[in-house]
Parts: C-alpha cells; sequence; structure tokens
C-alpha cells in the first residue's frame, strides 16, 4: 500500500548504460509489470528500488518519503524501506527449513515468539503450504519452493512487494495455477506490487499496468489491454502477441486532418481520435507500416463486399486454435481462428480487417500515428 | 547542476564501493554507450558527509580495507625489503666494500653474476636447477599423461587399486622419498651402507648422490602432479566428442591425436610448466642428495649464503629463484591462458566409454604393477626395514633387527641418540609440528574464507582484483625464497619497535606458513563462496540483517564444509612441509621434518627413517580424516 515515484533514474555498469532517464510512477495498489526482453534494465529497475542497487543519479520517493537522492548520496537501506523482494532463484536459505526461512526477518524485528508464529502461520496458510513448515528447501518440488519464497516475503507484511521473474523456474502447467494465486494475492493482502517479466502472457494477465522496457530507456507505460491494442512502437508491436503480430508496408499521406493509408489489403482513411495526436506526423506523403494482430483478420470461404482474395499457404488446427498463413501479392500473414478449421493449402478464401482496430506506424520513425479504437461498438 | 563532464575517479568509487556488488560483470549487459557520461553533482556537505557514510558504515567496506592492508604488508613490503638488501650495503660487507652501512650497493649482484666466484655462486648451481627442472619435467608429464589416459579411458583392470596407488607418491613429502632413496642406494661415501650396497651391488657415486637420483626422486613427485592434472581433464571430455570423431571415421590413433590430445594438451602444458617451476625451485630433495658429494643447485647454494655470508648474494638469488618460478607461470598462463576454456567446454561429461586395449592390455597393466612396485613399494619397504636395523646395509636377519630406533636408550648420548620415543628433541619436535599445523591452518582457512568472500563479492571491481593478484603472489615463489624474504624482513624490528625482531621465533614460522599458504586457501574460499549465491545474503538484507549477522547466519553455516575440507588440506601440507621453514629453523622451533633431515645429514639415518615412518602414518591419518569430510587429495599441493 504504497506509491512509488522513480525521477530521472540513471544507472551504469562502468561505461554501460543501463538504466537511461526512468521516470516511472506507481500508484498505491498497483500491479505494476516491468515488461522487456532480458538485458533490458527491468531487473535493475527492480533492484534500484529494492535498494540492492545504487544508481549514479535520480530520485525515488516511497509514499513522499525520499528513499533515494543521488544528489546528496543518500540511499535509505533496503530493509528500511518496507518492502520485501522474492528473487527468481528464490534465494531460500538451503540450511533453515521453511519455519525459519520465513521467520528469519521477523526474528530479526525482534517481534515477540507468539506473534512470530501467528505471522508465519498466516502467510504459510495464505500460500497453502503449512504441512512444510518443517521441511528443508532441498526436500520441496521447485513450484512448493515458490510458494515458500512468496510466504517468506509477505511475513512481514510488506507495504511493497517485488517479485523478480517468479514463474520463470516452473513448468507451464504451475504457471497458469501460480498466475491465478498471485493475482487473488493482491487482491486479497492490497499491497502494491512491481513485478518483473520477460513473459508476456504473464504481463497481460495478471498486471493493472505495464511498463515496457527498450534498452534500458522506458517505452510505454499504460494498462494492458492499451499495450497490446496501441503498441506505441514496432519494437512493442513485434514484442507483445503470440502469434506475433503482422506487418505491412504501405504508403500514407497526411492532409493535417486526415490520414490516407494503403496497403496490399485496401486503402484507408483515417481521422480524428484514430490519429494519434502526441505524435508528429510528418506533412504530404511517407512509408508507412500496417500492423494487425492474427485474430483481427477475419476469414470468409465466399466472396463477400470489401473483402480481399487470398491464398491458404498452410494451415495448423491445434485444438483450441487454428493458425493459417495467408498469402496477398507478395505478402504473407497469419491468422487466428478460434477451435478447429478446416482449410486446404493453396485454397482461395476471402480477408476482412476492421479498418477501426489496425495500427499504422510511420516506418522512419517506427513510431505508432493510428491508433485502435479500445471499446468496440 | 553544473554542465555534463566526464566521470570523475571519485563519482565511481561511491558506487563501485558497496556491499552485494553488481550482480552482473560490466560488459554483459545492457547497451554500450561509448561515451557514457554521468553527470558531476555539486559536492554539498550533506552529500560528503553521505558519501563518507556510505564507506564507512558498512562493514565489508572496513574488511576489505583490513584485507588489503595486511597483504600489502605481509606480501609486498617483504619483497621489496628483500630487493632492498640486496642492493644495500650490510655490516659484514666492510671489510671488503668501501662505504658505510646502508649506502646504495651492486656489490652482492656483482658477486653473483660477475666476479671470480659468479661460476660456482650463479652459473653452475643455476645450470643444475635447470637441468633438474627440464629433465624433471620431461620424464614426469609424459609418464603422468599416460597413467592418466589408461586410468580414465582404456578398460584396464583394477582401476580404482591403481588409481588410489598412483597418488599416494603425492601424499608423501619429497623428502620423505630422498630418504628412501638413500636407504636403497646409499653407498660407502655417508658411512652407511644402503640395501643395495649391503647386499654386495656396487653403487657409484653419481647414481647414489647427485642429478640422477635427485630427478629420479622428484619425478615420482611430479609424475603423480601431472597424473592428477590430466586426468581431471580428461574426465571433463565427454566421450561423445570422441565417438563423433568414430563416426566420421577416424582410426584409435587419430582420434588420440586430433580429439583428445588437442583437448588436454592446456593441462598437459600446465603440468610441464608447474613442475618445472616446482622442481626448479625445490629445495629438500636436492639438500638430501645433492650437498654430500658438493653437488648444488640454486636454492640449495642460496641457503649456505643466507646462512652464511654474504648474505645479500643469498637474497639476490632467491629474487633470481622468484623470478625463474614466476616467470614461468606467467609464460605458462601466457600460452595457455585463453585456451584454459577447452576444460569447461565437454564440462558436462560424464558418461565415458572405456576404449578398449585388446592386446597390449596385460603388458600394460604389467608394467604399471612393476613401476607401482618399484617406484614406491620396495623404497617404503627398504625405509621402513632400515628403521629397525641395527646396521644399515646389514640384512634382515634377526640378530641386525632391533627396537633400538625407536625405544632404545643410549648410555653415551654425545655418541648416539636415545630412540624417538625416548628422545626429548622428537617429542618437541613433533609437538611444534602438531602446534604449528593446527594454529596456522586454523589461521590460513579462515582468512581464505574471507579472501575468498572479497574475491567473488568484488568480481571485476578494483579492490576484488587487487586481491586476487597479491593473493596469487605466494604461489609464485619457491618455498626457501619465500622464507628468505621473511627472513629479511623479521630479523629485525620493524614499524619503530612495534613489531619487535621475529628472527628464530615460533611466530616467524607461523607467520610464513599462513601467508604461503593464502593463495591456496583463498582459491578453497573463493569455490566455496562462489557457491554461496549473493541471492541468499542480498534477501537477508531485505529481511534486514546486518553485514554480521548475515555473516554468521547465512555464510558461516554454508560454508562450513567447505571450510573443513580446506582446512585440512592446509594442515596436511604444514605438517609435510620442509622446503619453506628450513630457513627459519632453530633447535627451540625445529619442526619433524627438519628433524629428520638433519639426523639425516648426521648420519642417524635409522633415526631419520623412524621419524619420517611417523610423519607418513600422521599424513595418512590426516588424508583419510580429510576424505571423510570430502576433501580432494587433488586439490592440495604437493
Amino acid at each position: 500500500m504504497s506509491r512509488i515515484e522513480l525521477k530521472h533514474i540513471d544507472k551504469f555498469y562502468g561505461s554501460n548504460h543501463v538504466l537511461r532517464d526512468i521516470n516511472l510512477v506507481i500508484e498505491d495498489g498497483d500491479f505494476m509489470t516491468l515488461l522487456g526482453p532480458s538485458g533490458c534494465g527491468k531487473t535493475t529497475t527492480l533492484r534500484v528500488v529494492s535498494g540492492l542497487e545504487k544508481p549514479q543519479s535520480g530520485y525515488m520517493t516511497i509514499d513522499g518519503r525520499e528513499v533515494i537522492n543521488c544528489d546528496d548520496a543518500f540511499y535509505e537501506e533496503p530493509s528500511k524501506r518496507g518492502l520485501n523482494l522474492v528473487f527468481q532463484s528464490y534465494a531460500l536459505w538451503p540450511h533453515m527449513t521453511v519455519y525459519d526461512n520465513i521467520a528469519f526477518g521477523l526474528k530479526i524485528k525482534k517481534m515477540a515468539k507468539a506473534e512470530i508464529d501467528k505471522a508465519v502461520g498466516d502467510s504459510l496458510k495464505m500460500l497453502r503450504i503449512e504441512q512444510f513448515a518443517d521441511r528443508y528447501p532441498n526436500e520441496l518440488s521447485g513450484g512448493q519452493q515458490q510458494r515458500v519464497a512468496i510466504a517468506r516475503a509477505i511475513a512481514s507484511k510488506p507495504r511493497l512487494l517485488l517479485l523478480d521473474e517468479p514463474l520463470s523456474n516452473l513448468d507451464a502447467k504451475l504457471r497458469i495455477d501460480m498466475r491465478s494465486e498471485l493475482k487473488r494475492l493482491h487482491l486479497e493482502m492490497g499491497t502494491t506490487i512491481i513485478y518483473v517479466t520477460h513473459d508476456q502472457v504473464e504481463a497481460l494477465t495478471m498486471s493493472t499496468k505495464i511498463a515496457l522496457f527498450k534498452e534500458g530507456v522506458l517505452n510505454q507505460v499504460a494498462t494492458p489491454m492499451e499495450i497490446y491494442m496501441n503498441p506505441i512502437d514496432l519494437t512493442a508491436a513485434d514484442f507483445i502477441g503470440n502469434p506475433r503480430i503482422n506487418l505491412l508496408d504501405g504508403k500514407a499521406n497526411y492532409d493535417g486532418v486526415t490520414l490516407s493509408a494503403s496497403c496490399g489489403l485496401g486503402d484507408y482513411k483515417f481521422s480524428g481520435d484514430l490519429v494519434s495526436h502526441t505524435e508528429e506526423i510528418p506533412k504530404g506523403s511517407f512509408e508507412c507500416v500496417f500492423a494487425m494482430r492474427p485474430e483481427q483478420i477475419e476469414i470468409c470461404t465466399e466472396k463477400e463486399a470489401g473483402a480481399i482474395e487470398a491464398d491458404v499457404y498452410a494451415s495448423q488446427p491445434a485444438g483450441s486454435e487454428t493458425l493459417i498463413t495467408l498469402r496477398v501479392g507478395g505478402h504473407e500473414f497469419i491468422a487466428k481462428q478460434l477451435g478447429i478449421q478446416d482449410y486446404k493449402m493453396n485454397q482461395k478464401v476471402y480477408i476482412k480487417v476492421d479498418p477501426d482496430i489496425l495500427n499504422v506506424y510511420n516506418k522512419k520513425t517506427e513510431r505508432l500515428i493510428k491508433l485502435a479504437r479500445l471499446l468496440r461498438k | 547542476m553544473k554542465p555534463a563532464q566526464p566521470a570523475p575517479d571519485s563519482e565511481k568509487g561511491n558506487h563501485t564501493f558497496c556491499a552485494g556488488g553488481d550482480r552482473f560483470p560490466a560488459g554483459e549487459r545492457g547497451v554500450h554507450v561509448a561515451n557514457a557520461k554521468i553527470k558531476k553533482k555539486p559536492m554539498t556537505s550533506k552529500r560528503a558527509k553521505n558519501l563518507f557514510l556510505n564507506v564507512v558504515t558498512n562493514p565489508f567496506n572496513m574488511i576489505v580495507l583490513i584485507c588489503l592492508i595486511c597483504l600489502i604488508g605481509l606480501i609486498v613490503v617483504p619483497l621489496l625489503e628483500m630487493l632492498k638488501n640486496t642492493i644495500t650495503l650490510a655490516q659484514s660487507e666492510l671489510r671488503r666494500v668501501h662505504g658505510n652501512v646502508g649506502d646504495f650497493t651492486l656489490y652482492y649482484w656483482k658477486y653473483m653474476c660477475a666476479s671470480q666466484m659468479s661460476k660456482a655462486v650463479l652459473w653452475e648451481p643455476l645450470g643444475n636447477s635447470l637441468l633438474i627442472g627440464f629433465f624433471v619435467a620431461l620424464i614426469s608429464v609424459p609418464l603422468g599423461s599416460i597413467l592418466a589416459w589408461l586410468m580414465v579411458r582404456s578398460d584396464i583392470p583394477m582401476k580404482k587399486q591403481i588409481g588410489m596407488l598412483i597418488i599416494i607418491p603425492y601424499m608423501i613429502p619429497s623428502w620423505c622419498k630422498a630418504l628412501s632413496w638413500l636407504a636403497v642406494f646409499r653407498n660407502s661415501r655417508s658411512g652407511q651402507l644402503g640395501f643395495l650396497a649391503g647386499l654386495g651391488v656396487p653403487i657409484p657415486d653419481w647414481l647414489a648422490y647427485g642429478p640422477i637420483a635427485i630427478i629420479l626422486v622428484m619425478v615420482l613427485h611430479y609424475y603423480a602432479f601431472a597424473y592428477i592434472m590430466v586426468s581431471g581433464s580428461l574426465r571433463s571430455i565427454n566421450s561423445e566428442l570422441e565417438e563423433m570423431a568414430e563416426i566420421q571415421g577416424a582410426n584409435k590413433v587419430q582420434i588420440l591425436k586430433s580429439i583428445t590430445l588437442p583437448l588436454v594438451l592446456p593441462a598437459v602444458l600446465s603440468a610441464t610448466i608447474m613442475s618445472l617451476s616446482k622442481s626448479v625451485g625445490s629445495y629438500g630433495v636436492a639438500a638430501n642428495l645433492g650437498t654430500r658429494i658438493g653437488y648444488y643447485t640454486l636454492a640449495t647454494k642460496m641457503r649456505t649464503f643466507i646462512d652464511g655470508t654474504p648474505k645479500g648474494v643469498g637474497y639476490a638469488m632467491s629474487i633470481l629463484l622468484i623470478l625463474l618460478a614466476s616467470g614461468t607461470i606467467f609464460a605458462n598462463q601466457h600460452a595457455v591462458g585463453t585456451r584454459k576454456s577447452y576444460e569447461t567446454m565437454g564440462g558436462k561429461g560424464t558418461r565415458h566409454t572405456p576404449i578398449p586395449l585388446g592386446k597390449a592390455k596385460a603388458p600394460l597393466l604389467i608394467f604399471i604393477v612393476v613401476f607401482l612396485v618399484v617406484a614406491m613399494v620396495l623404497p617404503m619397504f627398504v625405509l621402513v626395514m632400515e628403521s629397525f636395523q641395527i646396521r644399515t646395509g646389514g640384512g634382515y636377519g634377526l640378530d641386525n633387527l632391533t627396537l633400538y630406533n625407536y625405544i632404545g636408550e643410549s648410555e653415551n648420548l654425545t655418541l648416539n641418540v636415545n630412540g624417538i620415543f625416548k628422545n626429548v628433541n622428537f617429542f618437541k619436535a613433533l609437538w611444534n609440528t602438531v602446534l604449528l599445523s593446527i594454529i596456522a591452518s586454523v589461521i590460513t582457512a579462515f582468512s581464505g574464507q574471507f579472501l575468498g568472500y572479497i574475491s567473488t563479492r568484488g568480481r571485476g571491481k578494483w579492490y576484488g582484483q587487487l586481491t586476487e593478484q597479491l593473493v596469487f603472489i605466494p604461489y609464485l615463489m619457491p618455498g626457501v625464497a619465500f622464507s628468505a624474504i621473511y627472513l629479511a624482513m623479521f630479523s629485525r624490528p620493524r614499524l619503530g619497535g612495534l613489531i619487535p625482531s621475529l628472527y628464530g621465533t615460533f611466530t616467524l614460522i607461523l607467520l610464513v606458513s599462513i601467508v604461503k599458504h593464502f593463495p591456496f586457501a583463498s582459491r578453497s574460499g573463493t569455490a566455496n563462496m562462489l557457491q554461496i549465491s549473493t541471492e541468499l545474503e542480498e534477501a537477508a538484507d531485505l529481511a534486514g540483517a546486518s553485514f554480521w549477522k548475515r555473516m554468521a547466519s547465512i555464510i558461516i553455516p554454508l560454508a562450513k564444509q567447505g571450510f573443513i575440507s580446506g582446512f585440512m588440506l592446509v594442515f596436511i601440507s604444514i605438517a609435510k612441509e620442509l622446503d619453506l621453514i628450513i630457513l627459519l629453523m632453530t633447535p627451540e622451533t625445529r619442526n619433524l621434518s627438519y628433524l629428520a633431515f638433519q639426523y639425516s645429514q648426521d648420519g642417524y639415518a635409522q633415526m631419520s627413517d623412524a621419524i619420517s615412518i611417523c610423519v607418513l602414518l600422521f599424513i595418512l591419518v590426516c588424508y583419510i580424516i580429510a576424505n571423510h569430510f570430502g576433501a580432494d587429495i587433488g586439490k592440495s599441493w604437493g
């Protein structure tokens, strides 16, 4: 339950500029996910917040209280920031039982024995691992160790909980279970959570907000759906979504009000809210890139008005969904349909795309210039 | 705020000097910016105060500081002091050289390199040392490598038993092996006959003493060293690499030549250089087998100068010895350095398909067994038997056997000495040995863990690298040269009398034993600390544990196992040490290995044998205990 504010954070390792002018506000009760490919600075940001890493410049406050002020070389000790961290490796102390692992921090706070017992018991119960209290970490499975690590982090009732890729060491099935557990945990505790991951599904499913990193820079901060529907640039568009977004080269023309754009799928005109107000769009004609999600492409077997003829290049039914690779002219792209669909190779089909929900990028700057309408009528 | 300027060093110091450390070494993460700049911040009083407090209130920084001061004071300063001794005039040379005590002089270096004495002082001993080193490496490395290949990769039978026997010579101190050589080959020159001479076999001087004897005895020590290094490397090679070559159509010889050999080459090279470097600087064997016939190596000649005059020449020689030994090691690192990565490349390999030897199996097995019997079992047997003999070389008839050497009491103590268990000197030496080993190894092992902690947590930082480099220095020095440094440093009061003259004291011997074993202890400490993830510590840090609390409840409990095995290996190494402490011995401080050496020099061969048998048993028991705690003999430094 606290509001975190990072201002102008810069972090160097030698001459490596790993965090560049990071500005981020995490509101009280947020589930903020720091998302990006490996090496983009998200874990470093988390470690700066935790106090394990000291940035070279910038400021940070928790609930208005200053914890980092690089001008004064002031760094509040990690343990005095009222937070706790779950490490990717869990970092359970192998020579202590589950109980001792969880009680360690409480003992250091000199809590009374009865209070410690209650706190440990509560967090064990919350994670449903009461029966393992006397076991050693190496006697537990990966998923159980994971729960112990979380139990240890929440036992001290931190106002801020940090999680560093906590699910990356679990198998796919456990990961889905833990995702819902973590979401419940967030709701029950009401704690502010900062969560680091490179897995976009984790980010999209759990967060209230996502901070997208790119090479040490904060690229976009928005709600999951906003990030999914309107990725701020081509890198973000390419990173989010599975199967990946379809990108088609096209031509655009902007007269200051209306953006007309065309590609192999047709000619479109956009105006009003759909045209970006934050991005500077060059007047006249320029090259652009169309981006559409595979599930946004509708396929019909019969010719319809506005539909474009396409060839089925390959079809991959996978039970719950079917991926269809299509070709129009020289372009190749992927469409996704629910359930098992039966398409033959080289079959002729007709495709439609709702112009409201596709994105257009300026090819030169790679920035988003045409937004998708979030809620469809 | 001022305009951006390049980062000054003081700025850098502020963020690099913190516990926990950066998780990723520079260069691995993030975007490399050629001209990355950190804005210089105005120095306010608040900032200055915080910068100071950040450094001072962190106990880790204080420990680093103390360790660095100790390392510099114990390694760098003595080395420089000895260097200074070789270029300043001492009292004893005033008769021959014009000048005052303390004047700058090149007298000692000239005496050594460019005087009428040079041939006897420098060139001959140097030649002898190099000759010995060359032949020791030439024989022991191929021998060790072939044995290693047979034991690791071939289908030779009785692997477990033979494998144990092959490394036993490595546990036996090399001076013990010199004694058993004498027990077998001694001739009438030393007044007592050896085993062969006693049987009537004429043993010429050139066989009993001198270069051949020294080389063969050292080979018996260093082949095991080469064996351990090469077999370790062979084990790390996945046999799939060889099987792949087989699928491609290569025959056994081709596989050996173009796959296996190149992969173990770095290990073979290292073994060559190490045995060369170590045998050049070794003292005990050369002194036992060479000085009797006036055959000197650099190490033995050096001692005659340090014990006598001019001492400056002795110090100059030990500098030469250090340069020689460290030069070869550096050359090795330069040559092998980058290729060392081979060792981990096939590191997953646990599966080994033995290569059938076919018809060669029986002859090879016989060769190994004969080698082990001749090289180890027989000499040991002769050594043990000799300790029960009245006259050496007089056969094993009941009339020539006695327990006198163990429990006898002599009526005339000026001519003879009591059996060792009735001998005050023996018990004093035993006490000294045990005391020295225990105290030195406890302190060394503790320091090793701390040094290892600093090296691992300071990876990629200036203090981590500095610690690693400083700790490595004693490794480059032959033991006898290392103690010469300490003699030069501590034979008079230092720091204005704060440190009294330590000459002839137990403290000095203790100090030398500790510092000389720093490289080994810190290496085992580093390996130990690498296993303890920094995240375990960070988790405790977040929970509010102070540095000392983290040490006590996280680091020490987890480091215990590695600490014990490191401790045992240092303990054994100190218990059998001779080269390192021989310069510092006085009748009050002598230990078992020195007593045995002295008795052997004085003609009490059986007493000397009896003592070395005691030392051997002691070491063997220690190895068994160490093994129980998971210590690896291959990791000890013979």
